[in-house]
């Protein structure tokens, strides 16, 4: 199992990491509002982690650190 | 002291640059200075140097902004409209603080104008070299040996106060030639630790930017900026004076209509006139305490210029009313004779007070 | 192990982009190049004016702002008088398709050795969503309200097609930033594009196609699908001009 770090304060909640995790590993935290005012993402699933990275791949923020 | 040699006054400009330790020259063609780019282009490649003719007066001046971030010697010429192109560079060369030298060899304006000489930038070159408050230091070289002396000088202050330097010359002073010495002395290198260089790993990142989105940094960064240019108004201020010691009449004059009116003010002599001449050497920071003092002593002053009367306004405001200022004027590229110098001198001097 | 992070080239700052806008991905590609190719204390980058003006903020590099669409000039400079650095610009298509269209041209035809990001959404962005040099024919925006007429307005400018007439220029490319798929295909690019400058063979430009999610008026995602819909199509992807291309394969 991989695991994901957030720098949550810096997410603007666009959802882009949502939409490219093959696994539904992520979501947007409908309950949670950060700093910024967005919606920031969490892991909703985490033991479905591959550590493939395509979210942080998209993450326009830089704020996901991926570790295996 | 160095033998003379013979040269252009555009010439001039351009080995006085190299030996200040300029080595980046960037220009796009516009009589009537083309000479110095002529001069640079030959020179540059020999001496490990850059030549490089841009594809319009504003690259060129942004590729001075470029060399100027790195700290390096950097010069631009032109001449009128190709001034007035640059002024977008000159505006964010202010705002980021960078040390640059730039040529304007004057000709007759406004628009297209003429090819001739003329005086008529000076209000662009004193008060308004793009948007923004800014300054910078204008310099109106009278002779050949001038060209080249104040083109050291422009260097020097430029990189001690972080200032664009201009020479302000016209069509008259780029063309003559006059035997040069070119045996200066050049300041001692300013340290530059702004200068985007790299980082080397081993400092901070440097930002040259002139964008301030903060209302009070901006206005912080403009006071701060003014309070440099007050230090070069009390350090900095050049001219020359002749004649002035009883003299009853001033006049004010630069460039090439100071040496024209030269020769009027020694006729005028001869005829028993107490005429003499104060020469601004440096346009800005503007001689204003020397022209204040005159108006203690003397009744009258004439404002010799290539312009429909530019320079005449920074007298007035000098003179603050206390003798009047008349204007003696030629422009869209023709040079005032002697002789009409001399017309408004016995005019001035039989009482026509305007 | 950590298989992803923050690149130390990009500064440890939040950006000030929109959410969704595909700047910030571009960004960390741009850092990453710098952080694997070892250049971070000799490179100097360019920001525009624009969206990205502020990226000066966002490197660690040296960084120099620019005027208007001159940036190309300003990286000029700092290229002679300094060969031995590395010098990129940064630029949207406002910036570098319109006011600095003469920059952007002769840059290339000089070959001047910088690597050029040209970052095309085809909108202005910063000033609230005007037509760009690259709005495609029928694009709503600001100052488009009817949509971008032809017949009035004239045609998006192809930049890569016409660089690529040019024999100045070393490597021309263009890439998106939609998917997973081409971000990795646009990092390839754009470390092919300061490769090429630390081995001195010249001008190399990236255009990436990117999106405007604000201005635009889509979501994130939907912005992403109009990029594969509507910009692809228009702006096809590809390498346009690559002078050493059979030397590096």
């Amino acid at each position: 199992m991989a695991k994901l770090t957030f720098k949550t304060d810096n997410c603007k909640g666009c959802g882009l990491c949502v939409n490219a995790c093959p696994k539904g590993v992520l979501s947007l935290a409908a309950d949670k509002i950060n700093k910024k005012g967005h919606h920031p993402v969490e892991a909703v699933a985490p033991e479905k982690c591959i550590g493939c990275a395509f979210c942080a791949t998209m993450c326009p923020d830089c704020i996901i650190k991926v570790e295996k | 002291m160095a033998d003379k040699v013979l040269m252009k006054g555009n010439e001039a400009i351009a080995e006085a640059a190299i030996i200040a330790g300029c080595r980046h020259y960037f220009g796009y063609p516009i009589t009537p200075q083309t000479e110095i780019a002529a001069y640079m282009a030959k020179r540059m490649p020999k001496i490990g140097g850059t030549f490089l003719q841009a594809e319009s007066e504003i690259a060129a001046i942004n590729m001075v902004y470029g060399v100027a971030s790195t700290g390096l010697r950097v010069m631009t010429s032109s001449s009128s409209p190709g001034i007035s192109l640059k002024s977008e560079g000159l505006s964010y060369l202010a705002g980021a603080d960078l040390p640059s030298f730039i040529v304007n060899v004057q000709r007759g304006g406004p628009g297209l104008g003429g090819i001739q000489p003329s005086q008529s930038d000076y209000f662009q070159a004193t008060k308004a070299g793009g948007h923004g408050d800014f300054r910078m230091i204008v310099l109106a070289p009278a002779s050949v040996q001038e060209m080249a002396e104040l083109t050291v000088h422009g260097f020097d202050l430029a990189d001690k106060y972080r200032m664009t330097s201009m020479i302000l010359a016209d069509g008259t002073m780029g063309q003559m030639m006059e035997p040069v010495s070119l045996d200066f002395k050049i300041a001692e290198p300013v340290e530059k630790p702004w200068a985007t260089t790299g980082t080397q790993m081993k400092r901070e990142h440097n930002i040259v930017n002139s964008l301030f989105l903060s209302p009070d940094v901006l206005e912080r960064t403009n006071f701060e900026r003014f309070k440099k240019y007050d230090t070069v108004c009390e350090n900095e201020v050049m001219y020359e004076e002749y004649m002035m010691d009883d003299a009853e009449i001033c006049i004010a004059a630069f460039g090439i209509a100071a040496r024209v009116s030269k020769n009027a003010i020694v006729e005028a002599r001869k005829r028993g006139i107490k005429v003499g001449m104060i020469r601004p050497i440096t346009l800005w920071p503007f001689p204003e305490k020397q022209f204040a003092a005159a108006a203690e002593k003397v009744r009258a002053f004439i404002s010799v210029e290539l312009s429909m009367g530019q320079m005449i306004e920074d007298i007035r405001l000098a003179v603050n009313g206390k003798a009047p200022v008349t204007l003696c004027n030629r422009v869209g590229g023709m040079i005032p004779s002697p002789d009409e110098v001399l017309d408004a001198i016995i005019k001035v001097s039989e009482g026509g007070n305007n | 192990m950590v298989i992803f992070d923050k690149p130390h080239a990009l500064a440890d700052v939040p950006l000030h982009y929109c959410p969704g806008c595909t700047h910030g991905i571009i960004h960390r590609l741009v850092a990453e190049v710098i952080d694997e190719l070892g250049i971070e204390g000799k490179t100097v980058g360019i920001a525009p004016v624009g969206c990205s003006v502020m990226a000066y903020n966002y490197f660690n590099c040296d960084m120099i702002e620019a005027a208007h669409g001159r940036a190309p000039a300003v990286a000029t400079g700092v290229k002679r008088a300094l060969p031995e650095n590395i010098v990129f610009t940064y630029q949207g298509d406002g910036d570098l398709a319109s006011i600095g269209m003469a920059e952007t041209v002769h840059s290339a035809a000089r070959n001047e050795n910088i690597t050029v990001i040209f970052i095309n959404n085809a909108i202005y962005g910063m000033t609230g969503g005007q037509m760009a040099p690259t709005s495609l024919p029928g694009q709503i925006t600001q100052t488009s309200p009817y949509g971008r007429d032809v017949n009035h307005c004239g045609y998006p400018i192809k930049i890569c097609e016409m660089l690529s007439t040019l024999d100045g220029p070393e490597y021309v490319a263009r890439v998106a930033v939609n998917n997973v798929k081409n971000v990795r295909a646009a990092k390839k690019a754009i470390k092919k594009a300061f490769e090429n400058q630390v081995n001195g063979l010249g001008f190399s430009l990236v255009e990436v196609i990117s999106s405007c999610p604000t201005n635009w008026g889509l979501t994130p995602e939907k912005a992403l699908e109009w990029v594969e819909s509507k910009m692809i199509p228009y702006y096809p992807l590809g390498v346009y001009k690559d002078r050493h291309a059979d030397s590096n394969e």
